[in-house]
């Protein structure tokens, strides 16, 4: 499913709303999470997920190409947790399609 | 400070223009529609944000911890996922590494 699928969906669930509305509120919502976690903050969503940012230590890598070494700064980068009902349910499509 | 789905519903009503029941109803299908769809075992590819993926992963020997029986871990599918360039540039970017 792509953001557009995403937005018809959501489209189709408010009729009463005109259609740019949904699209107004995916990226509104996207635009937000990205914020939050650009903002240091965490996110938690109850039984969807959680998504915090992970150290990751300064290290010394290579230049794939040169081969050189090159220093790495340490840096943060965005991490999700699955919430209990959607590890639950996503496991419940797999029993699905193996009985199927 | 956390984001959760409070504000998000807030935030709709703010800038989107939604009335409050809308609003919260909005951000609870959002988080529904990307869950059915990896119920469904299809990917949500949300451009600018990440990607969620879906892994199947095989039965594996597991021990209990405490009482050093072994139990197999049975197969199961998890939910991955992957930020976009962007999202983890934004990190890069902007969060200093104060904790909020």
């Amino acid at each position: 499913m792509t953001k557009s699928e995403l937005i018809a969906r959501l489209a189709m669930r408010f009729p009463q709303l005109v259609a740019k509305d949904a699209d107004f509120a995916v990226k509104e919502i996207l635009d937000a999470m990205t914020e939050a976690l650009a903002h240091g903050d965490r996110i938690e969503i109850r039984g969807f997920g959680s998504f915090a940012l992970n150290y990751r230590p300064p290290r010394m890598g290579r230049n794939p190409k040169s081969g050189d070494k090159v220093s790495v700064p340490e840096k943060y980068v965005p991490h999700f947790k699955a919430g209990k009902e959607l590890r639950e349910r996503v496991d419940l499509g797999l029993l699905a399609s193996l009985s199927a | 400070m956390t984001l959760t789905k409070a504000e998000l519903a807030d935030l709709l009503f703010e800038k989107v223009g939604l009335n409050k029941r809308e609003a919260k109803d909005m951000v609870e299908a959002f988080f529904e529609e990307i869950r059915n769809a990896l119920e469904r075992g299809e990917g949500v590819k949300l451009s600018g944000f990440g990607n969620f993926q879906l892994r199947d992963k095989p039965q594996r020997p597991g021990r209990n911890p405490k009482t050093g029986e072994e139990i197999p871990i049975t197969a199961r599918r998890v939910v991955t996922f992957h930020a976009s360039q962007k999202l983890k540039a934004e990190v890069e970017q902007s969060y200093d590494g104060k904790q909020s």
